[in-house]
């Protein structure tokens, strides 16, 4: 057992007594509380616990815990500003009405905002490229193509 | 027009048992109990209480903690539990039927703020809590919308009536010459303006009308319904609010897992439970006695920890014997036997006609085996729940499609007294059916009995594939024939289907057929027979139960004997629908030809079809009536040398009468495309030893946006009352794509899923 201390939207955790081998994913969610990067799979299959490690999309699902120590993590619950203004996607999705269950949609977002990050202008190509390892069980994949190329034309990210 | 009451005679649909009766009581009588309801609460709200401002916490945050407001904030005026106007002006509508990504927490409230004439903007949408005076608080079947539509359309009108009536005592002037509009009532001839909220204490004084006295909107007056409307939670969705059950949390909580023997009914041969508790951060593991089986509470052992993660640790490293001895059935042995029986059915369910004389003078016969594969729900939210047993009660958090059963079952299995038991309803990570079992309740409130602190009990991805209630498999012995006209003149299926129980020899979930099902009744010489085997793997109702795989083999047969009939397909389908009728007279449940010929005419239409394609690429269309919906469905395939299979463009024609909010229903029916698409492109269970093989995403695929075709929704509006969305359009998806493969290849694919014949997508 171990303390880890994380950096998790901007703000620093302590927390001990942690099983260093523990999924970064667990600690977000039993330990932080911040439950909205979810549980799928538990093998990197899914991607609903998508999570940005210094602005990389990363499973947390398998990522021990210590590895994610000294880097900046970003959950769905940091994407908006600090003010509350949505990201670009988040409004995309919301005028879109993409989500069905929403269960995915958090891990959706993370990686599409890191696809944003280094390509503000993706094809349907990049854009499948980007997108497959999340998947949603509500088949609402047109909608996130359209949400993303909505926001990519907004040009407007806030992150 | 009124939808009629319901009889047994929905063709393709097999309801859940728990819904047939009270749906049917419902349908026939909703405005009496609705009545009831009115009458007992507004006499609460009419019995001189004071109006207070509404509390404000912020909307669906923690479910929990919104569903205990549901029961009235003080002096609200609350004239029937669905909606409340508090006097700051806030208007709250409970959204009553469990969400599960089908939208009626969205739709269900906007059919109040129609009626009830209010801005969409300005209300705020509340889950309800679970109880009696909400009437059937169930998502299944579809039927969400239509058991809803009158009692909601009556709670918004009388709410309405009951301003209106204040602002014309209070003004002096004859409630007719009164308007409501948009949260305001007015008069205009002098000029007076009132909002709702200032109405609302005067208002909560009066007498509930009688429904019966209530004048409700006409169609063509709706400002809201029809509209695209998106979902009320999207912003909570997608800043990560925590309204799932398995985001629920509580002080002091624990994290429990339940373990069950892979081959159902199985018992435990023997489990070390001293190490299992030695295990790091394992506070308690102990075995619990099942009840009733997987349908009730199987027996397992449940290991308790201070971590999701230690719990699923503990999982994997805890030394558990099953007793195997019990079920060793296969998926392979059940399809060997039915084959070897295809001559040879138990009994014969309908027969009309002459089949010998059909033919003998048939120009072309067609004979075939079609086979489906048992599915799991695989819902992306694992099966979970949170449970609390404090002060003598059970207090539940459970995403269940079924939170009302949740109650009895509990206090069956714990013996706990059904008061005692408190359901909370949260917003699900998928149903598909599968949550309308409530197994994951009954293990979490048995953990939580034992442990005197609240758990929340998760299933791993593996444990969740290992014990779904599946969509049953099954094997269709088809033999059909066209006659010299090339019109269909014998259809004759023996369809090999399961039971739990073959003395009951009643079909398992999902697993049945009725003899009225399309196309069987309108054939001059058909035949339905059935073979019952005996099973242990627990079944359930799954995405249009029952047409979801039956669409798939009777459109399918069909497109071959218009295939050997040299006909085209579209022509061949609307003659068989012939003149416009019910099928059964005065049943408006019942399939309308008219309907079904439109929207195939128009999925026809849409999708070009006849237009000439390049070779490796080709046209299916299917057409299916289901949940009392009707869907055409015509796909657009191209298949290449390694049998790669890209399904460009899917173009769906539906009717369910009235479209109430049009965002949610395009979204069904993408969603119910790609549902479609995913299941028959490679899933499969293989049953071995009575265990279900497959474990994870990996051996179960759910396909990804790379395999998302153009899906096109074209909604033909008619004027029937509007019916649900979550299934109809999923069943003619896979015929419409077997369809296009035979045409672009001439390979009839019998057999699921395409990857099973080396077919990928």
């Amino acid at each position: 057992m171990a303390t880890v201390e994380l950096s998790i939207n901007g703000t620093s955790h302590r927390f001990e007594g942690v099983n260093p081998s523990t999924p970064l994913l667990w600690v977000i969610r039993d330990e932080a509380g911040l439950v909205g990067t979810k549980f799928g799979c538990g093998k990197a299959l899914c991607g609903a616990c998508t999570v940005h490690l210094n602005g990389n999309p990363v499973r947390s699902c398998i990522l021990p815990v210590i590895a994610a120590q000294g880097q900046e993590i970003t959950t769905i619950e940091g994407l908006a500003d600090e003010d509350g203004t949505l990201h670009a996607l988040q409004k995309a999705w919301i005028e879109h009405d993409v989500p069905q269950c929403g269960y995915c949609q958090a891990g959706q977002l993370m990686s599409a905002a890191a696809l944003l990050e280094r390509n503000p202008k993706p094809t349907d190509d990049d854009i499948d490229a980007a997108m497959s390892g999340n998947l949603c069980r509500c088949g609402t994949y047109q909608r996130i193509r359209k949400a993303i190329h909505s926001a990519a034309e907004k040009g407007a990210q806030s992150v | 027009m009124k939808n009629s009451t319901f009889d047994d005679g929905i063709p393709g649909v097999d309801f859940p048992e728990f819904l047939t009766e009270k749906h049917r009581r419902q349908a026939a009588g909703s405005s009496a109990l609705s009545r009831r309801h009115f009458l007992k609460l507004g006499g609460l709200a009419g019995g001189g209480l004071v109006l207070a401002l509404g509390l404000s916490r912020p909307t669906q945050a923690v479910a929990a903690e919104a569903d205990a407001e549901s029961a009235g904030s003080d002096g609200a005026f609350a004239p029937n539990p669905f909606l409340q106007i508090t006097a700051d002006g806030t208007i709250i509508l409970f959204a009553t039927n469990p969400e599960i990504g089908q939208g009626v927490k969205t739709t269900l409230p906007m059919i109040l703020a129609e009626e009830l004439d209010v801005p969409w903007e300005s209300v705020e949408v509340r889950q309800a809590a679970i109880g009696k005076e909400f009437g059937n608080q169930s998502a299944g079947g579809s039927r969400s919308v239509p058991t809803r539509w009158d009692g909601l359309r009556v709670a918004g009108a009388t709410a309405k009536a009951m301003l209106l009536s204040a602002a014309a005592k209070e003004w002096g002037v004859p409630e007719s010459e009164c308007e409501a509009s948009a949260g305001f009532i007015s008069h205009l001839q002098s000029g007076q303006k009132a909002a709702y909220a200032d109405l609302a204490t005067a208002a909560a004084a009066l007498p509930v009308p009688e429904p019966g006295s209530l004048t409700l909107k006409s169609r063509s007056d709706y400002k809201l319904l029809g509209k695209r409307i998106g979902g009320v939670d999207n912003e909570a969705l997608v800043t990560g609010k925590p309204l799932f059950g398995i985001d629920q949390s509580l002080p002091g909580m624990l994290y429990a897992v339940y373990l069950k023997n892979p081959a159902h009914y199985g018992e435990i041969e023997s489990v070390d439970l001293a190490a299992t508790k030695a295990l790091p951060g394992v506070t308690d593991a102990f075995v619990v006695e099942g009840s009733g089986g997987p349908n009730q509470l199987a027996t397992g052992v449940a290991i308790v920890a201070e971590s999701t993660w230690a719990a699923f640790e503990a999982a994997k490293a805890v030394d558990i014997q099953w007793d195997r001895s019990i079920n060793t059935e296969s998926w392979s042995g059940f399809v060997a036997e039915a084959e070897a029986k295809k001559n040879d059915p138990q009994k014969v369910v309908m027969e009309q006609g002459d089949l010998t004389a059909a033919y003998a003078e048939a120009s072309q016969t067609v004979e075939a085996t079609y086979v489906y594969p048992f599915l799991a729900h695989a819902t992306l939210e694992p099966q979970n729940c949170t449970a609390w047993f404090h002060d003598g009660k059970m207090e539940i958090w459970a995403p269940s499609q079924t939170p009302q059963s949740i109650g009895p079952l509990v206090s069956r299995v714990l013996g706990l007294d059904q008061e005692n038991v408190v359901t909370h309803q949260l917003r699900i990570g998928g149903g598909f059916g599968r949550r309308l079992m409530n197994d994951y309740a009954a293990e979490a409130a048995a953990v939580a009995h034992r442990v005197k602190a609240p758990i929340k009990l998760v299933a791993t991805r593996e444990m969740d594939t290992a014990h779904d209630f599946y969509r049953v498999g099954g094997v269709h012995h088809i033999k059909a024939a066209v006659d010299a006209k090339g019109s269909v003149s014998a259809f004759e299926d023996h369809f090999v289907t399961f039971t739990e129980n073959p003395e009951r020899g009643r079909p398992v979930r999902g697993g049945g057929m009725r003899p009225s099902l399309f196309p069987f009744p309108m054939v001059a010489n058909s035949r339905l027979a059935e073979t019952q085997f005996k099973l242990n793997t627990p079944c359930g109702w799954w995405r249009a139960p029952g047409s979801c795989s039956l669409a798939w083999v009777l459109e399918s047969t069909l497109h071959e004997l218009s295939t050997a009939a040299g006909r085209d397909h579209l022509e061949f389908l609307l003659e068989l629908m012939g003149e416009p009728r019910w099928l059964k007279e005065g049943n408006y449940n019942s399939l309308h030809t008219g309907r079904a010929a439109a929207v195939i005419r128009k999925a026809a239409e849409e999708g070009n079809w006849g237009a000439p394609l390049p070779k490796g690429k080709g046209r299916g269309l299917a057409f299916y009536f289901s949940h009392s919906g009707y869907f055409a469905e015509v796909a657009e395939v191209s298949v290449d040398a390694v049998k790669k299979v890209k399904v460009e463009r899917v173009v769906v024609a539906g009717d369910v009468g009235m479209v109430l909010n049009l965002s949610g229903a395009e979204n069904q029916i993408e969603g119910s495309v790609m549902d479609g698409l995913s299941a028959m492109a490679g899933q499969s269970l293989s049953i071995e030893n009575g265990a279900v093989q497959e474990g994870n995403f990996d051996r179960y695929p759910l396909l990804r946006m790379s395999s998302t075709p153009k899906v096109e929704a074209h909604m033909i509006e008619t004027d029937y009352d509007p019916t649900g969305l979550g299934e109809p359009a999923f069943p003619p998806l896979a015929p419409a794509v077997c369809n296009a493969i035979f045409d672009a290849t001439g390979t009839r694919i019998r057999q699921m899923p395409l990857s099973a014949q080396s077919f990928s997508v």
